[in-house]
């Protein structure tokens, strides 16, 4: 039922892990399932040098996030705040419909945690 | 890659000695057995040799079986067949918060037409209180429907004080068997049950096959109204090669129902015992009364979907209590029930082991699933935010 994609991104998560004095974190809880998402950022110039990510959750939810993250590396802040979660779910080759949801949850982590890197370099 | 199935309370294969015996009732004995003539009798016989098989696993006459096209259509007729008739006597129901949906969706069903339901609760292994059962027994209760043993978490009911409860105050008593047929003993007259459902497919006969013990003298409004089949409580011309098929697997369970529970015992123990030994895991059911087969096992940070996608890719088949993969985001109602925690009871898997399970399953089971479970905890926030001096102990 997940595409070769999913399962991929599932198996061999990309950036899976926590930075120490991240410029920037946040995080998302799934208010349909309370899984969690929690993303931290090393910001340089505008844009984003590293990311690491840790997930609470499903196998769509892991794979959503390590694909964000392979999406948004090396991107500048305005390109990662326009992400769209559905941008997270074609990347993966789809998202079977009671799953979609799961993606969701990676863009919105993402924006949180820029918001609190803007928020605090402001 | 070998695969392992260890989801046999979902269904089982079907077992090839009742393969054997249902082919030639697909080729050469075809006919009716309602039919009189030379066909008809041929198959006419071999359904009463079934249902006698039926009737010898449970301990009861072979008049008293129902053959039926599943479990839950066992759970529907038992349920609804004494509520239409017992109705003018009284409208409630008393059931368990924890039955399959066969039960509980009928349950729902009935009381959009007046009837009144109780749920009763269960403590944190999932056990029933019998004292708070026969407390909730009212003038108007003409049904109590309580399950042998729980398909998520494999605890097992005590039917037998329940039965006489029912007894006592003289209400009709329904159990869902379907999983405890074939892995623990099931005798109708020492339970003293008066409806009981059995499905074929938990126990190596195929699927869409059943069956449903009626107590001689109790009184059901059929489901399914038509020809005379079955002394007119289900109608419809018999499903013969799976009803055979159900006949001989009956007839297996009951020749090695020790052994077999013996084995499986054996065999789930040794996983559960492995499996504890990983930090912060806890059993999710009954220690002790417990189908022998069945292995509920929760790893607290992590979820079970993920989990269960990791086995999947190595071949191992198993399932998981919370229903995230269905439409509905909730976790098992049986877990809720119990009052597990909401993270331990995301992380819940459940092994059924069956008659094709061995030791070699289980060592690859226990070689595989630590690792798993040490790389998405690796993952996960709550893992890495636990408060480490009470996860030591
Ligand atoms: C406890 C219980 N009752 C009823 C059923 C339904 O049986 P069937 O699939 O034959 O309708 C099942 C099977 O999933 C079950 O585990
Ligand atoms: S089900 Fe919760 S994120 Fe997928």
């Amino acid at each position: 039922m997940y595409s070769d994609k999913v399962i991929d991104h599932f198996t061999n998560p990309r950036n899976v892990g926590e930075i120490e004095n991240a410029d920037g974190v946040g995080e998302k809880v799934s208010s349909s399932c309370g899984d969690r998402m929690k993303v931290f950022l090393k910001v340089e110039d505008g844009v984003i040098k590293d990311i690491k990510f840790q997930t609470y959750g499903c196998g769509a939810a892991i794979a959503s996030s390590s694909m964000m993250s392979e999406l948004v590396i090396g991107k500048t802040l305005q390109e990662a705040l326009d992400l769209t979660n559905d941008q997270v779910a074609d990347a993966l080759g789809g998202l079977p419909a009671p799953k979609l949801h799961c993606s969701n949850l990676a863009a919105d982590a993402l924006h949180e945690a820029i918001k609190n890197f803007q928020a605090t370099t402001a | 890659m070998k695969r392992i199935y260890m989801d046999n309370n979902a269904t089982t294969a079907v077992r090839p000695e009742v393969m054997e015996a249902m082919l030639p009732f697909y080729k050469e004995h075809f006919g009716n057995p309602s039919s009189v003539h030379w066909a008809g009798r041929e198959t006419g016989a071999a359904l009463e040799a079934a249902r006698e098989k039926v009737a010898n696993l449970i301990n009861c006459t072979p008049a008293e079986i129902v053959f039926t096209s599943c479990g839950s259509e066992g759970d529907n007729l038992a349920i609804k067949g004494v509520a239409d008739v017992l109705r003018d006597r009284g409208n409630h129901i008393i059931t368990t918060a924890v039955e399959h949906p066969a039960v509980l969706s009928t349950c729902e069903y009935l009381t959009k037409q007046g009837f009144e339901v109780t749920y009763l609760p269960v403590d944190g292994y999932g056990m029933l209180d019998v004292a708070a059962l026969e407390a909730a027994i009212t003038d108007k209760t003409i049904l109590i429907s309580v399950m042998w043993a729980n398909n998520e978490t494999g605890t097992l009911f005590p039917i037998e004080q329940i039965g006489a409860v029912a007894r006592k105050h003289k209400i009709c008593f329904h159990t869902d068997a379907v999983q405890a047929i074939g892995r623990v003993p099931v005798d109708v007259q020492a339970a003293q049950v008066d409806l009981l459902a059995i499905s074929g497919h938990k126990i190596g006969a195929p699927k869409g096959v059943g069956a449903l013990y009626v107590r001689k003298g109790v009184r059901l409004t059929p489901l399914i109204h038509g020809g005379h089949q079955e002394r007119n409580r289900r109608a419809g011309t018999h499903n013969l090669p799976s009803i055979v098929g159900l006949g001989v697997a009956c007839e297996l369970a009951a020749s090695d129902l020790k052994g077999a529970a013996q084995r499986l015992r054996q065999m789930r123990d040794r996983l559960e015992r492995g499996l504890l030994a990983i930090p912060e895991s806890q059993i999710n059911g009954h220690p002790t009364e417990r189908l022998p087969n069945t292995l509920n096992i929760s790893f607290n940070y992590i979820e079970g979907e993920a989990v269960l996608l990791f086995l999947d890719m190595q071949g191992i088949a198993a399932s998981s209590g919370s229903a995230c993969m269905s439409d509905s985001f909730g976790q098992s109602h049986v877990i809720e029930a119990m009052g597990v925690d909401p993270m331990m009871a995301n992380s819940a898997i459940r092994f059924g082991l069956g008659y094709d399970n061995t030791e070699a399953d289980v060592d690859r089971v226990l070689e595989i699933l630590p690792p798993i479970v040490k790389k998405l905890r690796d993952m996960s926030p709550f893992y890495h935010e636990r408060d480490v001096t009470k996860a030591t102990a």
